[in-house]
């Protein structure tokens, strides 16, 4: 199997390190806000979560360069996290407090950060696949070599929007990866009656003229090695890629949904393809980690998100008196 | 200001293909996208000569899609471009709706990201367009906070709107009226100037009744101000330039001067700016009223076409000379 290494880039146990700290913080994360803050009635609203699907963020931002952008979505918690958005700042935003990327106008995955090159989803699912594109437009105006990550899942692409903007993006050649989390459920809508196409990437491919490839969502290696594909392909100029994430949603489309709509066998077929026990083995049997390492880890986690949460619910809420600013620009009076 | 027909310089058209020039040329951060608008120039022409002149990578010629144009708009503009994005007719912004209202006009207050962004494109009836060629879409904008609106009536307005349109940092609208883009000519400054966003115009001074209106019905108002004039009936006629943010006190004032009010706008009735205005001004200047407050505008239907049914459903200068002396005997 000399081949396979001489192919693919270099997956080490470095790199497994980082990868499933990133994979076990979201993790943490969203079960401390779906099970237990939202819950206790702290988080009000609608609680979306990546359960099962964290390969697909994780994988694939860790690739992102630092002027690169990304437009995830609400089931993309590792994106932030790669990119560097502080857990504390993310509690504070699902808690609606003050010290949140969107200061309390906007909850649970609705953020984003200009600085960190995070585009904040809005709730009219696809939409932000062309705004993704406009991107892409303008890092290529500029002549720069960075790309744009655009995650969407099987639903979106049903939008009209998807499908302008994936046709601009392949008319154009603009440097986006289209990262798709076929995750076999839109709210409860399964597959078949989302599209009469078999896969995503057939949408993409024979659609539009860009390439598409279909891998496995919940082995991260596998996410992380398709990316860099994907990526060397749209930095070249060769136009958008898109990598067809095959996974599943183990959870309901939000917190109040106990998605009774599933086949119970569903779940227990998907959770034996966990991404992180999935990451683990592997690790395991290359001899890069044990059961010790794998506690010791989860134990630093636990410590890193109750300090999270403590700080988020410590911290004010926003000012009502705050409620007419910044809906223009105050610096143009 | 020149009155329609007289022939001078600069067409309303030309006046708007100067704008877009020049700050392309004063800024490196301003591009053009839409639809047939590099090539071809534009349907109208308004865009005519910038490919040539600024090439491809500024002048982008896009598939048909409103929703993906617009979005293009929003991701550049998250980087600091200024996108200037052409409807080729206004009607078909209802096709990027979701993008204006709930991704452009949003971002600055939900994660405090600016969305420097002109989206403009011909708006109006008189050129029997139909239904889908001659609308009036600004209200569900001007509803929508984190939008400005614009509707020039002049070609010096519309230069120097679109100007500080294009400079200003939240996303703007801008609707030309097709009706006025080669009716209208004016002799415009050589130097370069703007037109500052929300402030009104008076275009005729006058002390008996005030005509509050914008885009092409300002032509409405000032020929109806020309008839009543012989009779000794002055219209005082204000043109708003922008409709959000809205000129409040340059309204307020004239209705304080002339204690009477018309309302007129091509846009239809219901939900209509007029209703807006009006209360505004029982809020803020009722005691100032001596007569109710006077709405004309187009009937509650879509822009019909065949001419005789067009005609009938925009204002004329005789629908406004008729309320006038209705009101100016009240």
């Amino acid at each position: 199997m000399t081949t396979a290494t001489a192919l693919a880039p270099e997956l080490t146990a470095g790199l497994c390190d980082r990868l499933l700290y990133y994979l076990e913080l979201m993790r943490e994360i969203e079960n401390r806000i779906e099970l237990k803050l939202y819950r206790q009635g702290k988080i009000l609203g609608g609680c979306y979560t990546g359960r099962g699907q964290e390969a697909i963020p994780v994988g694939s931002a860790i690739l992102a360069q630092k002027d690169d952008w990304l437009c995830p979505t609400h089931r993309d918690m590792g994106a932030y996290l790669v990119r560097g958005m502080e857990p504390r700042r993310i509690f504070a935003q699902y808690l609606g407090r003050a010290a949140g990327p969107t200061r309390g106008r906007d909850g649970n995955m609705h953020m984003g950060d200009l600085g960190l090159h995070l585009v904040p989803i809005i709730s009219s699912i696809g939409a932000s696949v062309p705004v993704a594109g406009g991107i892409a437009l303008a890092l290529k105006y500029r002549g720069l070599p960075n790309v744009v990550f655009s995650y969407f899942g099987d639903g979106a692409t049903s939008r009209g929007d998807w499908h302008e903007g994936v046709n601009f993006a392949a008319v154009q050649k603009l440097p986006v990866v289209y990262l798709c989390n076929n995750n076999q459920y839109a709210y409860s809508t399964p597959l078949d009656k989302q599209m009469a196409v078999e896969n995503v990437a057939d949408r993409a491919a024979a659609g539009y003229g860009i390439s598409a490839e279909i891998i496995d969502g919940n082995d991260v290696l596998a996410v992380y090695q398709a990316t860099c594909r994907a990526v060397a392909h749209a930095r070249a100029g060769r136009g958008p890629y898109l990598i067809e994430c095959k996974t599943f949603r183990m959870t309901g489309h939000s917190a109040h949904d106990a998605a009774d709509y599933v086949p119970r066998l569903m779940f227990e077929e998907w959770s034996r393809k966990d991404p992180i026990l999935m990451l683990q083995k592997h690790m395991v049997e290359r001899g890069w980690a044990t059961e010790v390492d794998f506690k010791k880890l989860h134990a630093r986690i636990l410590a890193e998100v109750d300090e999270a949460v403590e700080w988020a619910e410590s911290s004010p809420l926003p000012d009502p008196a705050s409620l007419l600013d910044g809906v223009y620009d105050s610096a143009g009076d | 200001m020149t009155p329609p027909g007289t022939s001078t310089l600069t067409t309303y058209l030309e006046a708007i293909r100067q704008g877009l020039w020049e700050e392309m040329e004063r800024d490196e951060s301003v591009f053009i996208l839409g639809e047939d608008v590099g090539v071809y120039g534009g349907a109208f022409k308004v865009t005519a000569g910038l490919l040539e002149r600024f090439g491809e990578q500024r002048v982008v010629d896009t598939p048909l899609s409103e929703a993906a144009i617009v979005a293009a708009g929003i991701g550049a503009a998250f980087t600091g471009l200024r996108p200037i994005v052409e409807m080729q007719f206004a009607d078909f912004i209802s096709c990027a709706y979701d993008q204006i209202v709930n991704f452009a006009a949003k971002s600055r207050y939900r994660w405090g990201v600016a969305v420097p962004m002109v989206i403009r494109g011909p708006s109006g009836g008189g050129i029997h367009g139909g239904p889908f060629h001659s609308q009036n879409p600004e209200m569900p904008f001007v509803h929508t906070p984190g939008l400005k609106v614009v509707c020039p009536a002049t070609a010096y307005d519309a230069k120097g709107l679109l100007k500080a349109s294009i400079r200003d940092n939240d996303p703007v609208l801008f609707f030309e009226h097709k009706l006025l883009y080669r009716r209208i000519k004016e002799d415009l400054p050589s130097a370069d100037y703007v037109v500052p966003l929300g402030k009104a115009a008076i275009r005729r001074q006058g002390g008996d009744i005030s005509v509050i209106t914008y885009g092409a019905m300002v032509w409405v108002a000032l020929e109806a101000a020309e008839t009543l004039a012989a009779d000794g009936i002055e219209l005082e006629v204000l043109d708003l330039r922008t409709l959000l943010p809205l000129d409040e006190e340059a309204v307020l004032e004239t209705v304080r001067k002339t204690s009477k009010v018309i309302l007129l706008h091509e846009d239809t009735q219901t939900g209509g700016l007029a209703g807006e205005l009006a209360a505004r001004i029982s809020e803020k200047a009722f005691d100032y009223l001596d007569g109710p407050i006077v709405r004309i505008t187009a009937p509650d239907t879509p822009v019909p076409y065949s001419p005789p049914l067009e005609e009938a459903f925009l204002p004329r200068a005789s629908d406004v000379v008729e309320k006038a002396r209705e009101l100016y005997r009240y």
